[in-house]
């Protein structure tokens, strides 16, 4: 029987490894992809927190945060496609302007 | 001993995956990466009896959004960061604050340790309540997903019709009618 705190520690970690990769990284694709690291890693804390207490509602939430992560993925995306006509670049700092 | 060499080995498998997500400056490889880093976690999935969110991980997570974000690497012709000018204009690589995001993230991980010692009655193995066998019933999650949380799951596909709105909208040409 593995004790929730392993499960708990391997969840900071990924959610570390994603604000690591938000804060370094300049590339938009990349910062997305660490958004989504950092969900799974929340997601994980929710179905070990959910099998600890013996029930159902940890797979419920993962079940709606995947969905609304597909959300995201589909309209982050949009906006990163609409970008990089303006710009032809992928670098945050290119889009310093709220107008152009 | 298998279920704690299955947990550290799918764990190990899950950092690794993620650290070279954003190790590497190729956007391709990191969502392949990605994709290797969500498999190890439907493994962890499956270990805390929850086969559902595990086959939804790999089909919808997996499968759907990785897809699209690999259309979009390849519709973007996936343009790699210059490191070059990267180290020159990075408002984050002036001296004196270099490496300040690193040093936020080791921060956090200090913080999220600290906290997790700090907190009482973690240390409880995960699979002691509850009967492994009911908790894996996709039968029983359906129906309170259905009953329970039935607004919720009514919301949220007036989100998705939403963000498939937006998406259509916002990655429309300029001018296209």
């Amino acid at each position: 029987m593995i004790p929730l705190s392993h499960y708990l520690v391997v969840s900071a970690v990924l959610f570390a490894i994603g604000t690591a990769g938000v804060f370094l990284r300049r590339n938009l694709i990349t910062i997305l992809l660490s958004i989504e690291i950092m969900l799974n890693a929340v997601n994980l804390s929710f179905i070990a927190f959910g099998r600890q207490q013996g029930n159902f509602d940890g797979q419920i939430i993962v079940f709606f945060v995947m969905t609304v992560a597909a959300a995201e993925a589909a309209v982050g995306l949009a906006i990163v496609i609409s970008l990089y006509r303006h710009r032809e670049s992928l670098n945050p700092d290119a889009f310093a302007l709220l107008k152009w | 001993m298998l279920e704690t060499l299955t947990f550290w080995g799918l764990s190990g498998l899950a950092i690794l995956a993620s650290a070279l997500v954003i190790g590497q400056r190729n956007p391709m490889y990191s969502v392949m990466m990605l994709i290797a880093s969500f498999g190890a976690l439907a493994g962890l999935y499956i270990q805390l009896d929850a086969p559902f969110v595990a086959v939804a991980q790999i089909i919808i997570y997996a499968g759907a959004i990785m897809v699209l974000f690999l259309f979009v690497v390849m519709l973007l012709n996936a343009p790699q960061e210059d490191a070059a000018e990267w180290d020159r204009t990075h408002p984050l690589r002036q001296p004196g604050i270099m490496r300040f995001g690193g040093m936020l993230a080791v921060l956090l991980v200090l913080q999220l340790t600290w906290a997790l010692l700090r907190v009482n009655g973690i240390d409880v193995p995960v699979g002691a309540e509850g009967d492994s066998e009911a908790l894996g019933s996709v039968r029983t999650l359906g129906r309170i997903l259905f009953t329970e949380y039935v607004f919720a799951f009514e919301a949220t596909s007036i989100l998705i019709l939403v963000a498939m709105v937006g998406a259509v909208l916002l990655a429309r040409r300029e001018g296209d009618r």
